[in-house]
């Protein structure tokens, strides 16, 4: 049990490091930083806000991850929180309780994510131009179901989920915290995670091992769906309205730099939920470094850019192998490069 | 007989026709050369910027960057010619110097670093958007004699249709795009990258300056691209066409080109764009059709040409190998 801690801690030290840099960062412009308060039966602070507005990112990275991990990538997410969020607003706006407002997002997610599934998985579309047909048509059936306004609810159910709190943590934290810890758990404690990796590392030995790869690209895509949509009503309840046009935009794009920053290979197999969570709370903070510093916003997609530059660099296995090359001819036996072996991917 | 290769180009021109004839049964008034006219007037910058998108697909990759660079662009000619005394055609030159330097280091990083293009054209996306939000927020007007002069050149035909210039230039560029993919060693090049990396580099084709050709031309063109959609807006600002990188795949996909790359022509983009401009001209003819609808269709279309893609390569592996279990499977 330890040693499984100590790989874990070892496989998320990078991001950790790179996490309490950028929270340094936050606390050099804006000391502070740190100071949470309770007040009026909630928690306040700037950590807090960093926790409770990267939730839709960190939702959607949970099952982009695992889509990522079969050597796929999802494009439709963003597109699936705004119908999601649609279908919850028009279920509450119809008279409809919250729970069947979520259940029903749920649902329309679930169906999203089965779609690209079966496209992926049966039709054997390549995940990129699946998802993209999803992407493009997405916001026109959103705006179908809103019937192209910005259905705005005042049903307190739905907006808990957004904007309350439980035992005075903001309920998004919660949401993503024990979606993040549950699946993390289900792929972990069982051998699912182990068969993902396998499909990404490489989908015709691992069926030819008898894995049945079908039924679980469809769930995984499914799982991503699923995701899409907890993201899509906490988006709408936040802001009390289905918006099918700006909904999620450009959402997918954070939740695949998460899944980036987060050291998983775009290329498949091993992969770590908890590494991808770390990266969508820097993606956080590095937003939060921006608004507190008091540059101007504009500047953030650059940064963002820098940072994928960066780590495009770091990861490439060019790099890697001048990396290795260079450490060999200083050192006769180098003591690291075994390890350096073992993690780059093959 | 047709070949197999040119079964999607046909259907593509097929369901051009096929809809165009349907929506001038409904609307005659959709035979003017005025809608004719409008139709390529108003797809021409992403007409251009989907030939250098035909490009990067053919040779099996995608570039995500190509709607920030145009909105960078018309922000960059809106502020360089309100705050210097330049000419708008050595400002052209510039623009399209860093446009095009721009796509060369993403193929630079694509090929020396073994990214995936997708995420080395996303940080291209995201950087471009960003260095246009720097230059300004705001919608910047452009107002400039020599811009009022282009936008007044055109041929009138009978029947009051106007062919503007950025219309041509559109028209211009397919033909290029067409010379280029077919005639010219670059364009074999492009073809054999998308056939496949490992066997194009056992050919001897010179990958380095393939792949940052490509990426350079698809720099390139979206450089113009935002040059022809300064003059169609005479403004710059900095939050414009977002997403026309994916109206541009979806033309490219229509067009019949083969998503994996090796497969496809120049010329079936054109009619790729020509059915998305005529999905929009036949929702404001209609009326009663709200706006989304466009977005739907254009997905359905999409879907029903990648199925069709799909159905054309296995039927031919079916009949090559003897085997189709794991042909279908690789």
């Amino acid at each position: 049990m330890k040693h499984h801690i100590n790989t874990t801690l070892r496989r998320i030290a990078p991001q950790l490091v790179i996490l309490a840099g950028v929270l340094l960062l936050n606390f050099l412009v804006f000391p502070d930083f740190f100071r949470i308060e309770f007040q009026h039966g909630r928690l306040f602070g700037n950590l807090i806000d960093v926790l409770n507005r990267g939730a839709p990112t960190a939702l959607l990275c949970i099952g982009m991850t695992l889509v990522i991990a079969t050597k796929g990538i999802d494009l439709s997410v963003g597109a699936a929180m705004a119908i999601a969020g649609a279908v919850a607003a028009a279920l509450v706006v119809d008279g409809h309780s919250w729970q069947v407002a979520l259940l029903g997002a749920l649902c329309a997610g679930a169906v999203c994510g089965a779609w690209n599934g079966v496209l992926v998985a049966v039709l054997r579309i390549q995940p990129i131009v699946a998802t993209l047909v999803l992407m493009v048509a997405g916001r026109g059936i959103a705006q179908l179901v809103t019937e192209g306004t910005i259905l705005t609810f005042l049903n307190p159910g739905l907006i808990h989920l957004g904007a309350g709190t439980v035992a005075g943590i903001p309920t998004p934290i919660l949401i993503w915290l024990g979606l993040g810890l549950a699946v993390t758990a289900i792929v972990r404690k069982t051998a699912l995670g182990m068969l993902i990796e396998a499909i990404g590392i490489n989908e015709s030995s691992s069926r030819l091992a008898g894995i049945n790869s079908r039924v679980l690209i469809i769930s995984v895509y499914l799982i991503s769906g699923f995701c899409a949509a907890l993201a899509g009503v906490i988006v709408a309840a936040d802001i009390k309205g289905a918006d099918a046009n700006n909904a999620g935009l450009w959402l997918e794009l954070d939740a695949i730099l998460a899944v980036v920053i987060g050291g998983n290979s775009l290329l498949g197999g091993r992969f770590s939920i908890i590494a991808s969570l770390l990266g969508a709370l820097i993606i956080q903070s590095v937003n939060s470094v921006i608004l507190l510093s008091g540059m101007p916003p504009e500047l953030n997609l650059v940064i963002k850019a820098l940072i994928i530059i960066a780590i495009l660099v770091i990861q490439s296995p060019t790099v890697k192998h001048a990396l290795y090359i260079l450490r060999a001819s200083a050192d006769p036996i180098p003591p690291g490069s075994i390890k350096e072996a073992k993690e780059s991917p093959q | 007989m047709i070949r197999s290769t040119h079964l999607p180009l046909l259907i593509t021109i097929a369901t051009f026709l096929l809809a165009y004839t349907l929506c001038a049964w409904q609307y005659p008034s959709m035979l003017s050369t005025r809608v004719l006219a409008n139709l390529l007037t108003d797809n021409a910058f992403l007409g251009i910027a989907a030939v250098g998108m035909t490009f990067v697909i053919l040779s099996g990759g995608i570039d995500l960057s190509i709607g920030s660079v145009i909105a960078f662009t018309g922000v960059f000619l809106a502020v360089i010619l309100r705050d210097t005394s330049i000419h708008p055609l050595l400002a052209f030159a510039l623009i399209l110097a860093i446009t095009i330097s721009f796509g060369a280091s993403m193929g630079a990083m694509i090929h020396y670093l073994e990214m995936p293009p997708f995420i080395v054209t996303l940080a291209g996306m995201f950087l471009a958007r960003g260095a246009a939000y720097v230059l300004s927020t705001d919608s910047v007007p452009i107002t400039h004699e020599f811009y009022d002069t282009l936008q007044s050149l055109y041929w009138k035909a009978p029947g009051g249709g106007r062919f503007r210039l950025t219309g041509m230039i559109m028209l211009l560029t397919f033909a290029a795009g067409i010379i280029a993919a077919h005639r010219t060693r670059f364009g074999q090049n492009v073809y054999a990258l998308g056939g496949g990396l490992q066997t194009a580099r056992l050919m001897g084709v010179p990958l380095a300056k393939t792949t940052i050709g490509i990426y350079a031309t698809s720099g390139g063109l979206a450089g113009l691209a935002g040059i022809v959609f300064s003059l169609y807006t005479s403004a710059g600002y900095s939050l414009a066409t977002v997403g026309v990188e994916l109206d541009a795949i979806a033309a490219v996909v229509i067009g019949g080109t083969l998503l994996t790359g090796g497969t496809g022509f120049v010329a079936g983009t054109f009619f790729g764009i020509l059915i998305m401009g005529l999905i929009q001209t036949f929702i404001v003819f209609d009326g009663t059709l709200s706006s989304w609808w466009t977005k739907i269709v254009i997905g359905g279309l999409l879907f029903g040409f990648i199925l069709l893609q799909k159905g054309l390569t296995w039927a031919t592996t079916l009949r090559r190998k003897p085997a189709p279990e794991f042909a279908a499977q690789s």
